[in-house]
């Protein structure tokens, strides 16, 4: 191999894909690393990077010094009904949009795009009133009722999914006289599995990192999800960034281990959109 | 887009035979779970905003009817022209440097070098942590003091601005944020990258063509209805700009004493619209906001469409 062709191949993408991982790293490291140092160490001139001693304690006391167990409750009941309400609703539309021959499959799929653009802030007024109305506010309803009706990105997902599955394997079920009812239970939502699996962690993932939804319609601290509790973390221990980092760190690891045992999952999120047609 | 669907759908003859009917039935009540959720949960509230714009309403008194005089109100608003100045720097600067590093990393990851696996989980590893939490990271990576940024920067004889207790530098500050998740948005491309066909390079490369030229002649054009797809969505996202500025703003849950950070740098048109409406309890005049944010949206939407036309190529045409 010549030089300039080690230098092309090799030595060019593997420097810069290391430049670029220090920086996509780096933070993470910090992250850490301030999570495990001592109060003054926190405040240290010049600062240093590596604890001087790893102070594990940072973590009992975030633990101790707000209810982050309950939090992490709340944050597991919502996201747990969220996914019960995708994985019944999107399915089942998603179905009808691109198996069953009918005239609305067409309109449902054209307003289903849509409806993915448009801002949430439009409705976001009158759903809250709705809410406050049936006596909804400070209960977990009106961030899990919206799950049981299909999000649009989940029933695209899943019509496109759909689209791969070859035909055959429903029509001979038809021929001996299978309802649909019935072709779509036993057949093809267990040829959906992994798609389903992208559905339920991506609605996982939704919830749980959720800020705003809880924020608006969540008032009493005792259901808090982890994202509030956070917040409120930092309000009333603004200064404490070692308890408040081992927090946050807390709340990052169950994300990073979905990631590491789903990421093929990921990346079919990645493709669903150049395969779209 | 949308041709999949078999055959037989959209007969459009007089009178529906009986398997017409019966598939009719049958899409419906598949459908329905959405359907239902459209009407009550998008159109009703799409309908009722409207209405709710033209009143005063603080959700105590009944709604009282104000005519147009909310938006009369906004247009004099200055928080308004702030909160739309600071969103329309997210949108045309932020974005486009977001995208680009997006595509850049994409391209990066298309190496074919060993342990291009490993790279590609560190890259995308910032994506997955949630908002809240990588918000409060940077608020520390970004402390004027003690920060990892400023660390580096004086370690490297560079200035270090007072990120984001300076107004100037808060936005800066998210587009950096930005740029650290911008993994996600590069998986998309990567994805892309890979339906390129190598023989467009190859043939390129045959006649000449340097890097520089093969990026905006070939990469470029392959790609360009997936950054057209990522320019809206990003375009989008700048309105909907929340939970990074009021953590980073450092607000207080249900007071919103400090909504919008220094010298209101960080009052983002969504922020602005979650003020006066859950802070003010002026749901009318909220409501007003939220129409004019749908008409901002579909606008930009439409114009980025019509002008995708002239660079926008989608293969087989």
């Amino acid at each position: 191999m010549s030089a300039a062709k080690l230098v092309r191949t090799k030595i060019f993408p593997h420097t810069m894909l290391i430049l670029f991982s220090v920086f996509f790293l780096f933070p993470f490291v910090w992250l850490v690393f301030t999570s495990l140092k001592s109060p003054h160490e926190i405040f240290e001139l010049p600062p240093r990077i590596i604890p001087e001693s790893f102070q594990w304690g940072n973590y009992k006391a975030a633990f101790e010094t707000v209810p982050f167990g309950r939090y992490m409750l709340n944050t597991l009941v919502i996201c747990l009904v969220c996914i019960i309400g995708q994985l019944f609703a999107a399915p089942l539309v998603a179905y009808s949009i691109s198996r069953i021959p009918w005239a609305g499959s067409k309109i449902i799929f054209a307003i289903v795009l849509a409806t993915m653009i448009l801002p949430s802030q439009v409705q976001l007024i009158p759903q809250y009133i709705i809410f406050a109305k049936l006596g909804w506010i400070n209960t977990i309803l009106p961030l899990t009722i919206g799950a049981f009706f299909g999000a649009p990105f989940y029933i695209f997902l899943l019509r496109q999914f759909l689209l791969g599955v070859p035909r055959e394997l429903s029509e001979a079920a038809k021929m001996d006289g299978a309802s649909e009812f019935r072709i779509y239970a036993q057949i093809i939502l267990p040829t959906l599995k992994p798609a389903l699996a992208t559905v339920a962690l991506f609605t996982f993932v939704g919830a749980y990192t959720d800020f705003m939804g809880p924020l608006i319609y969540l008032n009493d601290a005792a259901k808090w999800t982890l994202t509030l509790g956070l917040q409120g973390f930092q309000q009333d221990h603004g200064a404490q960034w070692e308890k408040l980092m081992a927090a946050s760190t807390i709340m990052a690891v169950p994300m990073i281990l979905l990631y590491f045992f789903g990421q093929k999952y990921y990346m079919q999120s990645g493709s669903a959109f150049t395969g779209f047609k | 887009m949308i041709d999949s669907i078999s055959g037989k759908t959209s007969s459009r003859k007089k009178g529906w035979t009986r398997r017409e009917w019966h598939y009719f039935w049958l899409g419906l009540v598949f459908a329905s779970p959405w359907i239902i959720g459209f009407l009550v949960f998008t159109v009703y509230p799409f309908f009722s905003s409207l209405y709710f714009s033209l009143t005063e309403y603080d959700l105590f008194n009944p709604p009282r009817w104000v005519g147009m005089d909310n938006y009369k109100a906004i247009m004099e608003d200055r928080n308004f022209y702030k909160s739309i100045s600071n969103t329309l720097f997210m949108a045309f600067i932020s974005v486009p440097i977001t995208l680009f590093s997006s595509l850049l990393i994409a391209m990066l990851l298309n190496f074919k070098v060993k342990g291009i696996n490993y790279y590609r989980t560190i890259f995308y590893l910032p994506a997955v942590i949630p908002g809240v939490a990588s918000a409060l990271l940077w608020t520390w990576m970004l402390n004027p003091d003690f920060g990892l940024v400023n660390i580096f920067l004086r370690w490297a004889g560079l200035p270090d601005p007072a990120w984001l207790l300076d107004p100037r530098f808060t936005k800066p500050s998210l587009i950096l944020m930005g740029l650290w998740g911008s993994g996600a948005g590069a998986l998309i491309f990567l994805a892309a990258l890979q339906g390129v066909p190598q023989t467009y390079y190859e043939a390129a490369q045959v006649d000449g063509a340097n890097w520089w030229h093969r990026f905006w002649k070939i990469t470029v054009p392959a790609l360009s209805p997936i950054i057209l797809f990522q320019l809206i969505m990003g375009l989008i996202g700048a309105f909907q700009i929340f939970t990074e500025s009021y953590i980073l703003a450092g607000g207080k849950a249900g007071s919103g004493s400090s909504l919008g950070g220094p010298g209101q740098s960080l009052l983002f048109y969504a922020v602005n619209l979650y003020q006066e409406a859950f802070i003010n309890l002026k749901m009318g005049y909220a409501s007003a906001l939220a129409w004019i944010l749908f008409i901002i949206v579909m606008l930009i939407t439409l114009l980025v469409l019509k002008t995708s036309k002239r660079w926008v190529y989608y293969g087989g045409e």
